[in-house]
């Protein structure tokens, strides 16, 4: 039984450096010095653009508020996916159950490293994975925006997570895959400025592809089947294609701009599902910033459908 | 066995003369108000003049759509399966589903109340009516690719 003994031996001191290399990548890592520098005084009348891009209440909005209370950011939905049931948490000017007290930059390591002040790691449930290809003078306006908005007592439930999911330093090494500031398409030289402008709001605030985009066994998206449609986090229905192969294949770019303020597709259908937040967002960009992601979505690379085919009609 | 079959596919007609299909007959109400807000907002976009005469028929025939909206007779227990997007949450939330759809009516009656004087005025009516739509499309719709 020697050798049993020695295969345990070495296992277990391989599984030990591996467990220290482990806790090493996995560390949080913080903006460096540069991008906090360039984060300034921002301004919360520009932050107010970037707050709607970013949809932030369609997650942290109390469920089922309306109007103004919309701007009430206390949390408390429940997001179903595979991994768990994530609760968004009160992220209103509350001191004490809120960010109210959090400075520009443990914001600013948030949205782009999805790390908290106390040096903990975010769950990508919180969608920063796309968030940090912002840049970082819209996190100082979009800060300086969400100080204007009320604070709300009371912390929003925890989150109903099984393991190995309820672990936060895994995620360490999830982001060493799947976190990155550059741009998802690499759109040719020459490409019009609109469709860039279109790119950063779709890949960065926008987090467009984190519902449109399939995802692999790791949550991570599948950066080849980019904006190609999806079974829906919550297990059932679909989220479209929206590649010029999808469904919006035959719809304008006015088409697209038009659904984006009004809700209705070209077909006199109406927006619906978790849509419906995200275009009452959108109806409060500008018209510009709604031509611009309308372009952008006609320039990506066509994709076949991210999800499987409808059962044929019994 | 001849005689078998021929009963049966009697009695199969006879159950579908009697029910006339549920999911078709409320996919062809929703296409029709799809059309109809559709031409308002062909108005609203300045892709067509604006005729109040016109815009109020429209309106009208909205009202008439919305009213038809019987939610027992269109979504019985039971018509969550089949070529449709209609969400199972219809049959857990009945109650909530019926109010989006009076909401409608009522949002559509007052504009029929005081027709637009202009397409900006119809502007506004139609976003409240295009509400109505996405509130219930939100919560009581499933697309199914
Ligand atoms: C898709 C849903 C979703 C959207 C959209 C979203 N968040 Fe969150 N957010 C979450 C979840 C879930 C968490 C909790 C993450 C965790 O516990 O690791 C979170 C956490 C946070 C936190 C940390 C709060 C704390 O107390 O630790 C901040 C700050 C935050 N979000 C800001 C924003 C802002 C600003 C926006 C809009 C630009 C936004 N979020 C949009 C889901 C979302
Ligand atoms: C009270 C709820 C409710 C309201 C209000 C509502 N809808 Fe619907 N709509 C549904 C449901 C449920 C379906 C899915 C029907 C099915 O597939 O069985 C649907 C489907 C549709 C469809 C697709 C029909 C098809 O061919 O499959 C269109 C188009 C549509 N709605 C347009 C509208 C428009 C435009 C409005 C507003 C003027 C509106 N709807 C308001 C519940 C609603
Ligand atoms: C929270 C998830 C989510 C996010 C984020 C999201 N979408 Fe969607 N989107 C959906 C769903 C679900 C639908 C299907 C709507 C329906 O059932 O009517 C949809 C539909 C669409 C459609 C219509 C496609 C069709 O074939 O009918 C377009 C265009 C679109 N989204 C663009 C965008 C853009 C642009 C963004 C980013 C600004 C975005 N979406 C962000 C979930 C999302």
């Amino acid at each position: 039984m020697r050798w049993l003994r020695k295969l345990i031996g070495a296992v277990v001191v391989l599984g030990g450096a591996g467990a220290v290399a482990g806790w090493a990548l996995s560390a949080p890592v913080r903006l460096d010095a540069a991008t906090v520098a360039q984060l300034g005084p921002g301004d919360a009348a520009k932050g107010k653009r970037i707050f709607y891009a970013g949809g932030c209440t369609s997650c942290h909005a109390k469920p089922g508020s309306k109007g103004d209370a919309r701007l009430e950011l206390a949390g408390g939905l429940e997001l179903k996916t595979p991994f768990g049931i994530f609760v968004p948490p009160n992220i209103s000017q509350d001191p004490k159950d809120g960010i109210g007290a959090w400075s520009e930059e443990d914001f600013a390591n948030a949205m782009l490293k999805g790390v908290s002040p106390s040096g903990e790691h975010f769950y990508p449930a919180f969608p920063y994975a796309s968030y940090a290809r912002m840049k970082p003078a819209d996190i100082a306006d979009l800060y300086a925006f969400m100080k204007t908005l009320p604070a709300v007592a009371g912390k929003a439930p925890g989150h109903k997570l099984g393991f190995p999911f309820n672990i936060r330093r895994g995620i360490g090494l999830w982001k060493r895959f799947y976190l990155s500031p550059e741009p998802v398409i690499a759109l040719p030289g020459g490409t019009p400025d609109k469709a860039l402008a279109g790119r950063y709001l779709v890949e960065g605030p926008g987090h467009c592809g984190e519902c449109h985009t399939p995802r692999d066994f790791a949550g991570g998206v599948k950066k080849a089947e980019w904006l190609a449609g999806a079974v829906a986090a919550a297990g059932s229905g679909v989220v479209p294609n929206i590649t010029p192969q999808g469904g919006t294949k035959d719809w304008s770019e006015a088409d697209i701009a038009n659904y984006l303020e009004t809700g209705f597709t070209p077909d006199f259908d109406s927006v619906g599902g978790a849509m419906v937040d995200v275009q009452r967002n959108m109806a409060q960009l500008t018209a510009d910033d709604r031509a611009a992601i309308a372009a952008y979505l006609k320039a990506v690379p066509p994709r076949a459908n991210g999800y499987p085919a409808r059962k044929p009609k019994s | 066995m001849r005689k078998l079959v021929l009963a049966i596919s009697m009695l199969a007609f006879a159950g579908s003369a009697a029910f006339a299909d549920p999911i078709k007959d409320r996919q062809a109400l929703m296409k029709e108000r799809g059309k109809l807000a559709g031409q308002l907002s062909k108005v609203v976009k300045g892709e067509e003049d604006f005729d109040a005469a016109a815009v109020l028929t429209t309106l009208k025939s909205l009202q008439a759509n919305a009213e038809r909206f019987d939610a027992e007779t269109l979504f019985p227990a039971g018509s969550d399966k089949g070529d449709t997007t209609a969400a199972p949450k219809i049959w857990e939330d009945m109650a909530g589903f019926k109010a989006v759809g009076d909401k409608l009516v009522t949002d559509v009656k007052a504009a029929v109340a005081s027709p637009p004087a202009d397409a900006d005025a119809l502007k506004a009516q139609l976003n409240k009516i295009g509400g109505d739509c996405g509130t219930c499309h939100q919560t009581y719709r499933i697309k199914k690719g």
